[in-house]
């Protein structure tokens, strides 16, 4: 590897081996894993650590700059120099990367570390480490590339893993067929995607990040709304967004510490980062293309709010919930908040995160079970796993002073002070269901009276596991400190990247967290009367049988029908589709005319072969008329 | 004394007739072999008196390439023959059609 960075720039030296050092124990563990056998949880974790520490360096080195040069490259070979079009493997590293360098690895580390204990009994122990390495290679290229096509080769690799580790128990038919959806699935956003970065090159003549967010003030409203919806196409596939997101509640047939890395804290947020990191591509569409991301994420938002307050599966509750969050932050970029978006990227990995590892650990303790009516009054047989839990709950419900509250307040009022009021209603509205819907998974599985699946017998995180959650609850309570009003800013950070949002003055700017407050404390009650008071059971019934509410109930535990429409409306065609093609086109079709041909010359060869008598004396009369045929053209030539 | 060219020519044509006629009407591959090498000779002839005709020395440098590729020809062919006789005990070639349709 070549590292030589551009003068006086020196965060950006060590970025290499910020995605090296994982990849290289991918490769190690992934070819020679089995020799490794226990160590490689080790090697692994090593790996993504010391990428950490070396990010962390970074970071500090940057935060050493000036402000306004603190973006640096770090080209590591040329790799497509076709005329004027140039892509080389550069790395980034300025204020917007580095965060997500941060949190990949932070949280990565942690989770690989926790994967230790979890996986422990695996047979596929060192496979697992490899896969999790090669992620988190992946992601780091992904957020490090300085050009769309590098970033579009970490976007295909970040898939490829999501898939195999989806799949890991591939032996369970629900997995195998979860990892095939989700591949499918984003296969469909990323070539959206592929579309857009095609039209940006087309355009703007270039693929380096800097240079595109250059000419996109140069392009017509036209064409920059066509590539930004084609982009954000990519971001509802990889972010799971609607109509896209379907993948991501299936998703959760890959072991837990997968669905925490990757489908909570690191890759769902790759389309966030992205639409951040094109934020001039999209605003120079004039409104059209923000608004669309914006409504985009607010409907989803709402709407996998919903289907998570019906759900019993711990874990599909998280994955819903990880949906509707991650709506919140495109609603944020829809209302050109984007370090509102980043905020709530960095404290929804640590909450989110967290309570996956929780739902691990219950599932650990009790031998995969994940229905949420199957247990209950954990948090005294497992107290690390209830009250980090309870942190996360309480972060993610927007609750003073835990890390949500901050992001998801932050998001809000940037709504409101934009204007866009349907947004913040939206906003608000899903605040209450987020509220609702986690405390009802926490007063379910860990209040009330202790109930234990059959067979089991709850017990406490192991070390390495608590090792994991410890921080990441640490990380959830004062999360937040790091965008708090006055002191170190994310979002002042953040500025040179992604500019500045609207921030809301005068009395708004107290009024709306307190409606924040009110209304999380609004949901938890609503959870807390239904769900943990004795009583809970008769209300719920009694809720029941208003009219509308039973139907919508149903709906949204029938996930809204959307896997069965889109099962009978886009898969069942297809499949009849591919039926038809390979009964009519190619075996009728394709197959006749190779077959055909191989007859024809058959048939032909079978009236020639006569020719061929065995004879000699045949063979040299045929010579020797040749011989004569040639030396009298010859001759007639001569004479002529 | 000096003989007239077409002499030569003539005998070379001659024998380079008859050498195809006993190839083609013979059964015995020794004695295909036979003619085969007295076709080759004939030509080896007419090359020798051409080069004398014109007094070039490209004729004379023709014919030892014939007479090489001959010998290794004759080596092959004899070879084959031999396995041949050896395992069918015939020589004549009319016997040795496997390769027919």
């Amino acid at each position: 590897m070549i590292v030589a960075a551009e003068a006086g720039a020196t965060h950006a030296q060590l970025a290499g081996w910020i995605v090296g050092l994982p990849l290289l124990s991918a490769i190690v563990l992934l070819l020679v894993g089995r020799r490794a056998g226990r160590r490689s949880g080790i090697v692994a974790s090593s790996a993504i650590g010391a990428s950490f520490l070396l990010g962390a360096i970074s970071f500090f080195d940057l935060l050493g700059a000036e402000q306004g040069a603190r973006s640096a490259t770090l080209k590591l070979f040329d790799w497509i120099s076709v005329g004027s079009f140039d892509a080389s493997a550069t790395l980034l590293v300025d204020e917007l990367s580095i965060v997500m360098v941060l949190i990949v690895t932070g949280v990565g580390t942690l989770i690989h570390i926790y994967s230790i204990g979890y996986m422990a009994d695996e047979a596929r122990y060192s496979r697992f480490f490899g896969y999790l390495n090669l992620f988190a290679a992946s992601m780091l290229l992904l957020v490090l590339a300085d050009n769309l096509l590098l970033l579009y080769v970490g976007w295909e690799a970040v898939g490829l893993c999501s898939y195999l580790l989806i799949g890991f128990w591939f032996e369970r038919p629900a997995a195998a067929n979860a990892a095939k959806k989700a591949f499918i699935v984003n296969r469909i956003g990323d070539f959206s995607f592929l579309l857009g970065i095609l039209l940006l090159a087309g355009t703007a003549g270039s693929l380096t990040l800097g240079t595109v967010n250059e000419q996109a003030g140069a392009m017509t409203a036209g064409i920059a709304t066509i590539a930004s919806l084609l982009l954000f196409g990519g971001a509802t596939g990889k972010s799971a967004q609607i109509p896209l997101y379907v993948w991501l509640p299936d998703a959760m047939e890959g072991p837990t510490p997968v669905s925490a890395l990757i489908h909570a804290a690191t890759m769902v947020t790759a389309g966030v980062y992205m639409v951040a990191r094109l934020s001039p591509v999209f605003e120079a569409s004039g409104g059209t293309a923000l608004a669309v991301v914006g409504w985009i994420g607010a409907l989803t938002a709402l709407w996998a709010a919903l289907m998570a307050a019906t759900e019993f599966d711990i874990k599909r509750v998280l994955a819903y919930s990880t949906i509707s969050q991650l709506g919140y932050m495109f609603l944020a970029h829809g209302v050109q908040a984007y370090s509102a978006g980043i905020f709530h990227l960095v404290t929804h990995a640590f909450f989110k995160a967290l309570m996956f590892l929780g739902a691990g650990a219950i599932m650990h303790a009790f031998h995969g079970e994940v229905d949420m009516r199957r247990m209950g009054g954990l948090r005294k047989a497992m107290p690390i796993v209830g009250w980090t839990f309870a942190a996360g709950c309480l972060a993610i419900s927007g609750i003073p002073p835990f890390a949500g509250f901050f992001s998801k307040d932050a998001i809000l009022a940037s709504a409101w002070a934009d204007g866009q009021y349907g947004l913040w209603a939206i906003g608000t509205v899903t605040a209450v269901l987020t509220a609702f819907y986690m405390f009802r998974l926490y007063f379910r599985v860990f209040e009330g009276g202790l109930v234990e699946p059959e067979g089991t017998h709850a017990h406490d995180a192991p070390m390495t596991m608590a090792a994991a959650l410890v921080p990441l609850g640490v990380l959830s309570v004062i999360g937040g400190i790091i965008n708090l009003p006055g002191a170190l800013t994310l979002e002042h950070f953040l500025e040179p990247v992604v500019g500045e949002g609207h921030v809301p003055e005068g009395l708004g700017a107290w009024l709306l967290p307190g409606a924040a407050v009110v209304v999380a404390i609004l949901g938890i009650a609503a959870a807390y009367f239904l769900y943990l008071r004795g009583d809970g059971a008769e209300r719920r019934s009694n809720l029941l049988a208003r009219p509308g509410v039973r139907p919508l109930v149903a709906v949204a535990g029938n996930k809204f029908y959307v896997d069965d429409i889109y099962g009978r409306g886009i898969v069942l065609p297809g499949k009849a589709f591919a039926d038809f093609s390979s009964r009519v086109v190619d075996a009728r079709v394709v197959d006749g005319v190779v077959n055909g041909v191989g007859k024809v010359i058959a048939s032909g060869a079978e009236s020639m072969r006569k020719l061929q008598t065995g004879y000699v004396r045949n063979y040299a009369v045929m010579f020797l008329l040749g011989a004569v045929v040639i030396f009298s053209l010859l001759m007639a030539r001569a004479l002529t | 004394m000096r003989v007239a060219p077409e002499y030569y020519l003539s005998l070379a044509g001659l024998m380079f007739v008859i050498g195809v006629v006993g190839a083609l009407i013979r059964r015995n591959a020794i004695v295909i072999f036979m003619f085969v090498e007295l076709m080759l000779n004939a030509v080896n002839l007419a090359f020798v008196t051409f080069a004398r005709m014109w007094g070039h020395v490209d004729g004379q440098v023709l014919v030892f390439f014939v007479l090489v590729v001959a010998a290794a020809e004759v080596v092959v062919g004899l070879a084959i023959i031999l396995l041949i006789s050896r395992n069918r005990g015939s020589s004549d070639v009319d016997d040795v059609n496997l390769l027919r349709w």
